[in-house]
């Protein structure tokens, strides 16, 4: 027995909570009522992001798509839709009034994504090179074997309008075209797959979910510039895409599409794996070239740019995981094609890897222009517990914050710079009302100065003592000079360090002091924490009113200093209290205040 | 196969293709499991095994079990698509070793979907559209 009609009723948080299950409920109802119980069958599912919209129902196979649906649309639902088998229009999903940037046209209906890079990802098997072939797989490759010119291919991704997807946005077509037209006969394609951002695994999933969009991207690379040999850098710590990449190259090389003669033409390409340490720092191009190389990873100064001078000496295209894994369709589609995706300066997507204190964490590949307002509400479902947005970190330790006022501004390089953010490979953290932002600020920096070379003065020192001035701030022991202070040496540092690393680190606090001074401030002159996460400046006190006495606090606490009668409130020895919160959390009648 | 020249490699893209698109359409059911870290971490290769088991159990030897990378549905992995004859194309989320089972029992025999597991594909799939 087959149902002719699935009903599926959203059940994620925010829908439940519009009487979701009414519906759910009304629509078995209904449909026992109307003798249709055989004919379609009702089921509650996971959340659909699109929370602000609920509740949702989706009814299968047609796809149509209700949005806030209330109990009493269940009767027409089920006599129209199950029954006549009409669509009631009043509820789909309207896509007209979204604010949309120029998007591709084909693409109308609920779904903010649009999957270019990770087009292969969770369809294909990653380790069966024809099905990658199936899906216009090597068809970029073989159509710029035989049906182009390098200059053919550079005009496509010219026209593309590709950036570089590691975070600084340089046009592609313009390090090719550096490369192809240096001088000498050794040049090489390297592959930066040294991801590194805290909470960011982009390149990680596309390089296990499709590794050879990035093997064929490099061999047109290769072709377009007029190198041999390739090289992809990937840390040492992702040994699943290490593997995939591995059985990738090899049949790769089994059927002739790397290798000599590659499909029976003169071109020559091979690709080698190089494990990175796992130094940040050696996501900063020349420092990976410096690895690849086998010495210890450091930047050196540019110019040169490795486009001419890279590895080895030798000119070298070097580009991230994401870049590589749009060139196949560029080439394949047409840049005119690509370029129709995205805002004016900004095509294509980007893939962001969404975390924090969101309810649909994941990784998500949107169109270039969509706002962060789609990216949070509608793809990530709104903020994990019904809390309060605070603001949203991009770019990871090279970036900065970004707040309510400006969630609906399309992201694209030129917008996220505007606010003192910045693209980045694509990490993407939500912060809600209980996160410190002196805090977050104070544990990029521990990053970047736990990763920096310390080749250069503004980066090694210049970290260092911002970050103890961070430090002081969150225990309490800050002045309002160092405010200032931190402005300086933040500035000194962009302005001075030999590379990426030590130019960026001062971001996530520069940009934290521009949209939350007063945060500081009440940690600086209040000694206190707004959001409770700084412990030193934290107390934790028994409301003597709504204390029962149960003692499970002082049951639980670590250092035995709470205490008091049974059932009679209770009272913690602020000498002796390490400030852990273990009595907050485990008191069931919200007794333990903080402050 | 051995090394490929250019019209191999045509031939080949054009019965895969077709291979592709007839799987699509016959009769054959498919389990396609999530299987990057996160999908890994979160318990895939369990589910995986369980689908085995079960399928083995019940004398299911139609179904094609096979794994894929991340979806990006990462708080809902491990992620299972089952796709088959007579039923809609579905995305399951949060699927361990006993909600495998019941998705072999429930949807691939009894043609039922299975109540609270069901999440929406993240988008269209551009590789049919031109």
């Amino acid at each position: 027995m087959a149902f002719k009609n699935y009903i599926l009723v959203c059940g994620g948080t925010g829908c439940e909570s519009n009487k979701a299950d009414d519906i759910y409920q009304g629509l078995k109802r209904e449909l026992k009522a109307q003798g249709m119980e055989n004919e379609a069958q009702v089921v509650k599912t996971g959340c659909f992001g699109f929370c602000e919209k609920g509740p949702i129902i989706k009814v299968l196979p047609d796809e149509s798509f209700y949005v806030q649906v209330s109990p009493s649309d269940v009767k027409e639902i089920v006599a129209e839709h199950i029954i006549k088998g009409r669509q009631v229009s009043r509820l789909l999903y309207n896509n007209a009034d979204s604010k949309k940037q120029a998007r591709i046209d084909d693409i109308d209906f609920y779904q903010k994504q649009f999957r270019v890079v990770l087009r292969n990802c969770g369809f294909i098997n990653p380790e069966n090179i024809d099905e990658y072939i199936a899906r216009e797989g090597y068809k970029g490759l073989e159509m710029a074997l035989f049906e182009k010119t390098p200059d053919q291919v550079i005009e496509e991704i010219k026209k593309s309008g590709l950036r570089g997807r590691g975070g600084a946005g340089f046009p592609t077509w313009k390090k090719w075209v550096f490369t192809k037209d240096a001088p000498g006969d050794v040049k090489y394609i390297v592959c930066n797959a040294d991801e590194g951002d805290p909470g960011a695994y982009m390149d990680r999933s596309t390089l296990e979910g499709d590794p050879h969009s990035v093997l064929e991207a490099m061999a047109i690379a290769g072709y377009t510039v007029g190198a041999q040999k390739g090289y992809i850098y990937i840390r040492a710590e992702y040994p699943l895409a290490i593997s995939r990449l591995e059985i990738a190259i090899k049949q790769a090389k089994e059927y002739g599409l790397l290798g000599e003669k590659i499909l029976g033409s003169d071109f020559d390409f091979d690709i080698e794996i190089r494990l990175g340490a796992g130094a940040f720092v050696c996501g900063e191009e020349t420092a990976l070239l410096t690895s690849i190389e086998g010495n210890r990873g450091m930047p050196i100064p540019r110019p040169p740019f490795p486009a001419t001078k890279g590895l080895w000496g030798k000119p070298t295209v070097i580009n991230n995981v994401e870049t590589y894994a749009n060139i196949p369709v560029i080439v394949s589609r047409g840049g005119d094609w690509f370029a129709k995706i995205g805002t004016e300066d900004s095509k294509g997507t980007k893939v962001f890897a969404l975390t924090g204190a969101i309810n649909n964490s994941g990784l998500i590949e949107v169109p270039m222009g969509t706002t962060l307002r789609e990216i949070i509400y509608d793809i990530g479902g709104g903020i994990k517990d019904g809390k309060a947005f605070k603001a949203v970190q991009t770019g990871g330790p090279s970036g900065g914050v970004i707040t309510a006022e400006y969630l609906d501004t399309p992201i694209d390089y030129n917008s996220l710079a505007k606010l003192g953010s910045i693209m980045g490979s694509g990490g993407m953290i939500v912060m809600d009302e209980d996160d410190c932002i002196v805090d977050v600020a104070k544990f990029y920096l521990d990053f970047t100065v736990d990763e920096s070379c310390g080749k250069c003065a503004p980066c090694r020192i210049g970290g260092r003592s911002l970050f103890n001035l961070m430090d002081n701030i969150t225990k309490g022991k800050g002045s309002v000079e160092d405010i200032k202070k931190m402005r300086d040496i933040g500035h000194a540092m962009q302005k001075a360090s030999l590379c990426g690393l030590g130019q960026t680190a001062p971001n996530p606090v520069i940009s934290v002091l521009k949209y939350f001074e007063e945060e500081f401030m009440a940690h600086i002159i209040d000694k206190k924490c707004p959001a409770g996460k700084c412990t030193e400046l934290v107390r934790y006190m028994i409301l003597p009113d709504k204390c029962i006495g149960c003692g499970l606090c002082a049951r639980r606490c670590p250092v035995n200093c709470i205490s008091g009668e049974k059932r009679q409130p209770h009272v913690i020895d602020q000498q002796a209290c390490i400030k852990c919160g273990e009595c907050f959390q485990v008191c069931k009648f919200d007794a333990v205040g903080k402050e | 196969m051995g090394k490929m020249t250019l019209e191999e490699l045509r031939k080949l893209r054009e019965t895969k293709q077709k291979e592709l698109s007839r799987r699509e359409s016959d009769k054959s059911r498919k389990v396609i499991i999530g299987m990057g870290t996160c999908g890994i971490a979160a318990g895939a290769k369990e589910a995986f095994d369980a689908f085995l088991d079960e399928c083995n159990k019940q004398n299911l030897d139609d179904v094609v079990i096979k794994q894929t990378g991340c979806m990006g549905l990462c708080h809902s992995e491990p992620t299972v698509e089952v796709h088959m004859e007579g039923m809609p194309d579905v995305v399951y989320g949060k699927v361990d070793a006993s909600t495998a089972r019941e998705i072999v029992q429930k949807h691939l025999i009894d043609k039922a979907l299975v109540n609270d597991h069901i999440y929406d594909k993240p988008a269209a799939d551009i590789m049919g559209q031109e």
